[in-house]
């Protein structure tokens, strides 16, 4: 933010965030942190971290692309997950105040800041990618523009954890099921006419947890900050299961 | 041993692989998976997860004689194109050898998955793009950007992450590589580096290092540059005493969002949209009759700053250009273009299928870096010869093999980073099966790579990364943008000079070692220093109009002296030349000629 801003176009903001550093702190606390704000114009949560950040250089958070696909600034907004850049300040202030916690459900490592760790092992277990058994063309492997569409909603995952995370089936068993984010992924290679690898895929979901522990509550739909509907995707797959076994 | 000790060499723990890549882009990626599938122990080291890397954010495609929307397209029309775009010193045996393997290279992207948009036919779907021609330029527009609807980079980034887990890659993940560590004879024999979440630092030895790092727009205060854009593999060359090329070629992109610097896909054009002034005069048609909107990017920012210039940008201030595409209708806009259309919304508050998106030319890609060989070797050069660096490859954004010499073609540094990464890969590939045997470092070595985090522990005192880099930002946006004038640069340059003791001593006031994200930021913003004042010295060096170059003073290409590669040192910050290659093997080489769109 420039200096040069006139005093009128200025308001504060209080930012109450969550702060932990296990090196230096017992225990995590929320700490209020008072920053200005321009007023003739929209600024994004992200933005605000940022200047919050220049004041607390300590305060830690990731982020890279800042503008809603690399999926590093996902984050708890006054109770709700969400992208920092891409969440506009005016949409989730109130009485000039915001709070921004860690995404729920995984270890948090510092502040903002949780360990995925348990989010990529599951994304691991699906095999998030191509398996063909056919001889490889010597150009690309043809597809209708029908069979792409299938996996228009799907391959845009940014894999920023906010579904997962708000899955109350994921904190409960985050170990054996394999939350949103992980069973879209599944479906985005299940769906592709590419894919040779069908049955197999199936197989390994049929079990009580991976999938089935999926109860509909469709927070993952609520947060999605690409849109997308993992909780379809998921029905999907079972649909799928279903037609198999009668097959 | 954490990074937040008084570390030595004696102490420091070593991790061993036979190929290490410093980068998790599609450079990065592309040479860790040609890698791994040979059987190497391999391992990126990437500060973020690879999917957070900047070539995700890349939109409009890669461009590629594939021959899908045209049966009778030819690699050397896009060799050709390629040429001229850079304004006649890109290496044209590099450009031969990117447009020739080209296809093979994303035809194997295909395989591995990536969902590209397709044709009728079944096809990789293509659209036109800025610069493209048939016929060498005689036969009209062409149509030969590969794309999957405006997400190609995104696409592009997560199948390459996917085939890397397929094919058992070791990945150091949120790792942040400091410094290279050079043996008694000046080969690269690996890298220090740091876990970021709990501060454990290793000697990384590796013997063969791939600088994959990206480019470093975050040197100006508007790019469409993600904030981990920060030059460090361009830093930790320079360092450790090897040059920069061209690093004065910046390219601003025509359409940045005006305001936020996000960028906006020059695809909107190839699409069929055009910039319109305050007038709603479509000035593209003034500046390049033929080409118009499709021109090449240094014209169309040009010709935008200008039009801006004499009073005719549009908005209250006059400081932006319309980008207009709503008379291609919703169903183009919306199948095409979904990702510009969620961009203009939250960034603009414009839906493009109904109103114009206000954009302005913002910093978007380095031409320049670390100049390689094809096979993404490391280029010294002393007395004018050039000599290869043992140990140490460069792909990608970071490395200037170089391809794009003065300007770059949209849709061709996503081909570059998968050409080159792959090209890095089976080199190294070869070199290992027939053994490399490199001199251990010494503990001075080491001790060496380890000074700066040294020194930051040490320090009590002094700016911190926010003021430093406002400042390093303004002064590069003011004084190295789309217009250069010699007086402003030398200004700029001086400036810099007064700036270069605070940035070696910058304060870091928290000491965690864990995620400490501030600790990052001081050690990226010495690697942006570097970049910002190897930019700065060699533009003002370079006495011409050229590319991106653009001189008030100099308004003329000049041949006759500059028809050359800079190269840049930073211990002597001096500035020499370089021969540009045209040699390229199978075709003639395309002499220059007088550049008109």
């Amino acid at each position: 933010m420039s200096a040069a801003i006139p005093v009128e176009q200025i308001k504060t903001i209080t930012m109450s965030i969550y702060r932990y550093d296990p090196t230096v702190d017992k225990k995590p606390y929320m700490q209020d942190i008072v920053v200005e704000i321009p007023t003739d114009k929209d600024i994004m949560v992200l933005d605000a971290l940022h200047l919050a950040k220049n004041q607390e250089p300590s305060l830690s958070y990731r982020r890279s692309c800042r503008e809603g696909v690399c999926g590093s600034d996902g984050m708890n907004i006054n109770g709700k997950n969400g992208l920092a850049c891409v969440t506009p300040l005016s949409e989730v202030l109130k009485r000039d105040k915001i709070t921004l916690r860690p995404m729920p459900g995984l270890p948090v490592v510092r502040d903002l800041i949780v360990d995925m760790k348990q989010f990529f092992d599951q994304l691991e277990k699906v095999k998030p990618y191509l398996i063909t058994k056919s001889d490889t063309p010597d150009i690309e492997r043809k597809q209708t523009p029908e069979a792409r569409e299938e996996l228009d909603g799907l391959y845009e995952c940014i894999l920023c954890g906010c579904c997962s995370t708000s899955c109350p089936s994921f904190w409960w068993n985050p170990d054996k099921f394999l939350g949103p984010a992980a069973l879209l992924q599944s479906w985005r290679f299940i769906a592709d006419s590419r894919d040779e690898a069908t049955e197999e895929r199936l197989d390994d979901l049929e079990d009580a947890f991976s999938l089935y522990r999926c109860h509909g509550i469709m927070n993952c739909v609520s947060v999605c900050p690409k849109g997308l509907n993992p909780t379809e995707a998921i029905s999907n797959i079972r649909n799928k299961l279903l037609t198999r076994e009668k097959a | 041993m954490l990074v937040n000790e008084i570390i030595n060499a004696k102490d420091l723990p070593v991790m061993e692989f036979d190929g290490i890549i410093v980068g998790g882009g599609g450079a990065g990626m592309r040479a860790s998976l040609q890698l791994a599938e040979s059987g190497l122990n391999t391992a990126v080291i990437s500060k973020v997860f690879p999917t957070r890397s900047h070539t995700v954010s890349a939109q409009g495609g890669i461009t590629c004689a594939i021959q899908s929307d045209d049966p009778d397209d030819d690699w050397r029309w896009h060799m050709f194109d390629t040429v001229k775009g850079s304004d006649y010193i890109g290496d044209q045996e590099a450009i031969e050898y990117m447009c020739s393997e080209g296809p093979k290279a994303v035809f194997e992207l295909e395989h591995m998955g990536l969902p590209f948009s397709r044709t009728e036919e079944g096809r990789i779907y293509q659209r036109p793009f800025g610069g493209q021609s048939k016929d060498y330029g005689k036969g009209g527009q062409a149509t030969r950007t590969c794309a999957a609807a405006d997400r190609t980079g995104h696409s592009l980034l997560h199948t390459l992450y996917q085939a890397n887990l397929k094919a058992g890659t070791n990945f150091l993940n949120e790792w942040f590589a400091v410094d290279l560590v050079l043996n008694a004879d000046k080969a690269v024999v690996g890298v220090i580096a740091f876990k970021i979440e709990t501060g454990e630092i290793y000697y990384i030895k590796s013997k063969a290092t791939v600088l994959a790092t990206g480019g470093a727009g975050r040197i100006y205060a508007s790019t469409t540059n993600a904030l981990i854009n920060s030059g460090d593999g361009i830093g930790m060359a320079l360092r450790a005493g090897m040059p920069v090329q061209d690093i004065e070629m910046w390219q601003f992109h025509p359409t940045g969002i005006h305001g936020a610097g996000t960028l906006v896909t020059e695809g909107c054009r190839g699409e069929g949209g055009y910039l319109l002034n305050k007038d709603g005069e479509r000035f593209m048609e003034r500046y390049a009759p033929n080409a118009k909107d499709l021109a090449s990017r240094d014209v169309v920012a040009r010709s935008m700053a200008l039009e801006i210039l004499e009073g005719r940008g549009c908005g209250p201030n006059a400081d932006h250009i319309f980008l207009r595409l709503d008379h291609l209708g919703p169903e183009v806009v919306h199948k095409r273009l979904p990702g510009i259309t969620e961009l203009s919304k939250t960034f603009a508050g414009v839906d493009p299928a109904v109103q114009p998106i206000p954009v302005v030319p913002t910093c978007h890609y380095m031409m320049g870096g670390i100049p390689t060989n094809i096979n993404g070797q490391v280029i010294s050069v002393d007395n004018g010869e050039d000599k290869i660096i043992d140990g140490l490859y460069a792909a990608g954004e970071v490395a200037c093999v170089s391809v794009h010499g003065g300007n770059r073609l949209g849709g061709n540094s996503l081909l570059d980073l998968v050409v080159f990464g792959r090209a890095a890969g089976l080199y190294i590939e070869e070199t290992m099966k027939q053994g490399v045997e490199l001199k251990d470092a010494s503990n001075d070595d080491i001790d060496k790579a380890l000074e700066r985090l040294n020194k930051l522990n040490a320090s009590t005192e002094g700016d911190q990364v926010a003021v430093l880099k406002e400042k390093m930002q303004q002064n590069m946006q003011s004084n190295f943008g789309v217009f250069r004038r010699g007086d402003l640069m030398e200004k700029g340059i001086d400036e810099l000079a007064k700036t270069r003791e605070e940035v070696d001593s910058i304060f870091l006031k928290d000491k965690s070692a864990t995620f400490n994200t501030a600790r990052i930021e001081a050690l990226e913003m010495q690697n942006l220093f570097e970049v910002a004042e190897a930019t700065a010295i060699t533009a003002n060096a370079r006495k011409e109009s050229r590319g991106a170059h653009a001189r008030d003073d100099f308004t003329e290409r000049d041949d006759e002296n500059w028809l050359k590669h800079s190269i840049y040192y930073a211990d002597t910050k001096e500035v020499s030349k370089r021969d540009v290659n045209y040699r390229p093997k199978t075709v003639q080489a395309f002499q220059p000629m007088v550049r008109s769109y």
